[in-house]
């Protein structure tokens, strides 16, 4: 039985060192061959990922393709690849949107307080009541799918959180000596956010940034999955799964399954890197959930 | 739990609730006021989406006409005054793709995501619960592992392609349940064995969706909370490790999980949103699908009124739940 004395318990309940470098090791290698594939393929194989062949439609998986044909004849791998690549670039951009939004707003109420910091933790409470995805599908049905709508759509519901945790970070940090002894040296406001608060929030940030991706491709794929993301002729791997409910329906599961793994296996490569890197900048919190 | 029905403080939960509804009306009119400040900067045209093909040749003047009798001139404050007076009086304006009006709309579906909703909600809280603590009071075992592992793979799986795959497994290759609707084919009376048939498929895969949160919570809670110096006092007097985990560490381990049932409750709207989509489930969901894909504002104002309203319920629920469950939180403080 697992309740005995403290020490045990410690041994026990942490991972095990090999195994958490197995795992480090597997999302490095996961992540490295998303991106290359996503980056590489398009620019180096010759292929149309377009190219239907009604000749060999929906053939499952074999030799010949790794993943099957879809119901056109099109290579399924090689579709998620494509898929791949625009549902990681949607995700990167989106990520990357609602991170430096929410690294300004947060930064701003933190280092300003007073009547700024509570109009923003107000608007904060305001888009925390409604459902992201649900914000999100109101935008795209405002403005038409397609790629910027999804990227806004993601960037102004998801900005919220890395805004709790900067401007948090910057409430912590005002009270520090560093920051104390610039102000008292003459800093001018501006001064003190840009060269003292800024910089060291910035690894907070980069890794809310970072697991933010995940969660912007998850945002995509949904939007795309009720046809309301990015459109069938840049098809992502959302929009690939909408297209294959008609196969699934006659039993051929594989345009379903597979570009949904391709969701799934870069989303726990992300998050297993992330957690390395959190451990490194706040080593107490361990074991706290990654996504 | 100490609290008896009896005792339960009455007064600052009430206080709590007031002060909850107080907060909620800036919110809510924030969140409409918004949605038209959006629509306002979006080419999006009430008028022409009225009018929809036949718009060409239409003379200015009935332009005109329609703009006033859709209560579309003017700014985008003065339109969303406008509707929030009609809305307080329960008219929450007409969707055009349904031909219905809209608090019709959500007053035929809504139940339907509810049940779906609750039923998935209250299964994910318990088995999630009970799942997170096995895992914790076995750190490193077999068990633990895979409990954490299928937890943080299921984190990462859209929840659409989880129920695309239930579909295939459950309807097509196994055909044990139905793979979509209420009722059965060449039927439109609903009873309780077809929707107990209809639900399950859904309501577990929403189940899942929701499961890892609950699971890796529940058993970090407990996990430290066994570290706790009251729990290490109750193992030193020598009480079996059952009752440590039940009577000691379970007891401040929940808490974190009371609070994740506020927090969870956008993310069940949203899987729900989606899981109804893939079953054709007869809910809201369905409704807001075809509400955006034809631009319907009044039917997606309403909803996501709707699930902020859902959303703040939520977390009142959560914090009602967490100053009775923790004697050290006074409702009265938060």
């Amino acid at each position: 039985m697992a309740l005995t004395t403290e020490p045990t318990w410690h041994a026990r309940g942490a991972p095990r060192r090999g195994t958490r470098t197995l795992r480090v090791a597997a999302s490095a290698a996961l992540a490295a061959a998303a991106a290359l594939a996503a980056l590489l393929v398009p620019l180096l194989l010759p292929l149309d990922q377009q190219a239907v062949d009604l000749t060999a439609k929906l053939l499952p998986p074999s030799a010949d393709h790794l993943f099957g044909t879809d119901e056109l004849g099109r290579d399924v791998l090689l579709r998620s690849v494509y898929g791949l690549r625009v549902s990681l670039t949607v995700g990167i951009a989106a990520a990357l949107a609602a991170s430096l939004l929410g690294l300004a707003v947060g930064c701003l109420a933190g280092a300003l307080g007073g009547r700024t910091d509570r109009l923003v933790m107000r608007a904060v409470d305001v888009f925390t009541a409604v459902p992201h995805l649900l914000m999100g599908i109101f935008i795209v049905a405002m403005f038409r799918p397609g790629i910027w709508p999804v990227v806004a759509s993601v960037g102004l519901t998801h900005w919220v959180s890395t805004a709790r945790i900067v401007r948090a970070e910057v409430l912590s940090l005002r009270g520090r000596p560093f920051v104390e002894a610039a102000i008292s040296g003459g800093a001018s406001r501006r001064r003190v956010v840009t060269r003292h608060l800024l910089p060291a929030v910035l690894p907070q940030a980069g890794l809310a940034a970072v697991l933010m991706v995940p969660h912007a491709i998850w945002h995509e794929s949904a939007l795309s999955f009720l046809g309301l993301g990015i459109p069938a002729h840049q098809a992502s791997l959302g929009t690939m799964i909408n297209g294959a409910r008609g196969s699934l329906a006659t039993g051929d599961w594989w345009p379903t399954l597979f570009p949904g793994l391709f969701i799934v296996l870069p989303t726990l490569a992300i998050a297993g890197l992330a957690g390395v890197w959190r451990e490194r900048i706040n080593p107490r919190r361990r074991s706290e959930l990654v996504l | 739990m100490s609290v008896v029905p009896g005792s339960l403080p009455w007064a600052p939960m009430a206080r709590l609730v007031g002060r909850r509804l107080l907060a909620a009306v800036p919110v809510l009119a924030l969140v409409t006021l918004g949605m038209f400040a959006v629509a306002a900067a979006s080419p999006f045209d009430p008028v022409r989406q009225y009018l929809g093909g036949s718009a060409v040749g239409v003379s200015q003047e009935t332009l005109d006409q329609l703009r006033a009798s859709l209560a579309a001139e003017g700014t985008f404050v003065e339109r969303w005054w406008h509707w929030l007076t009609a809305a307080l009086t329960g008219d929450l304006g007409q969707s055009h793709t349904l031909h219905q009006p809209v608090a019709q709309v959500i007053g035929e579906r809504v139940g339907w995501s509810v049940l779906l909703c609750a039923v998935a909600f209250v299964a994910a809280v318990l088995l999630g619960t009970a799942l997170g603590t096995l895992a914790a009071s076995r750190p490193g075992s077999p068990a633990d592992r895979v409990i954490t592992s299928v937890s943080y793979a299921l984190q990462a799986a859209p929840p659409f392609w989880i129920a695309l795959l239930a579909v295939w497994l459950f309807a097509l290759r196994l055909d044990v349940l139905p793979s979509g609707g209420l009722t059965d084919p060449g039927s439109d009376v609903v009873t309780a064995g077809s929707l107990l048939r209809h639900l399950a498929l859904p309501a577990a895969v929403l189940t899942v969706s929701q499961l890892p949160w609950f699971v890796l919570y529940t058993r970090q809670g407990v996990a430290d909370a066994l570290r706790e110096d009251p729990v290490r006092g109750a193992r030193a007097r020598g009480l079996r490790a059952g009752t440590v985990l039940r009577g000691h560490a379970l007891r401040s381990g929940l808490l974190p999980v009371l609070t994740l049932i506020g927090t969870r409750v956008p993310e069940l709207i949203t899987g729900a949103l989606l899981v109804e989509t893939v079953f054709s489930w007869p809910g809201i969901a369905s409704a807001t699908v075809r509400a955006a894909t034809s631009s319907d504002f009044h039917l997606l104002a309403a909803l996501a009124v709707l699930s902020a309203l859902a959303v703040l319920a939520g977390n009142l629920v959560a914090d009602l739940l967490y100053g009775l469950a923790d004697p050290r939180v006074d409702h009265d403080e938060m």
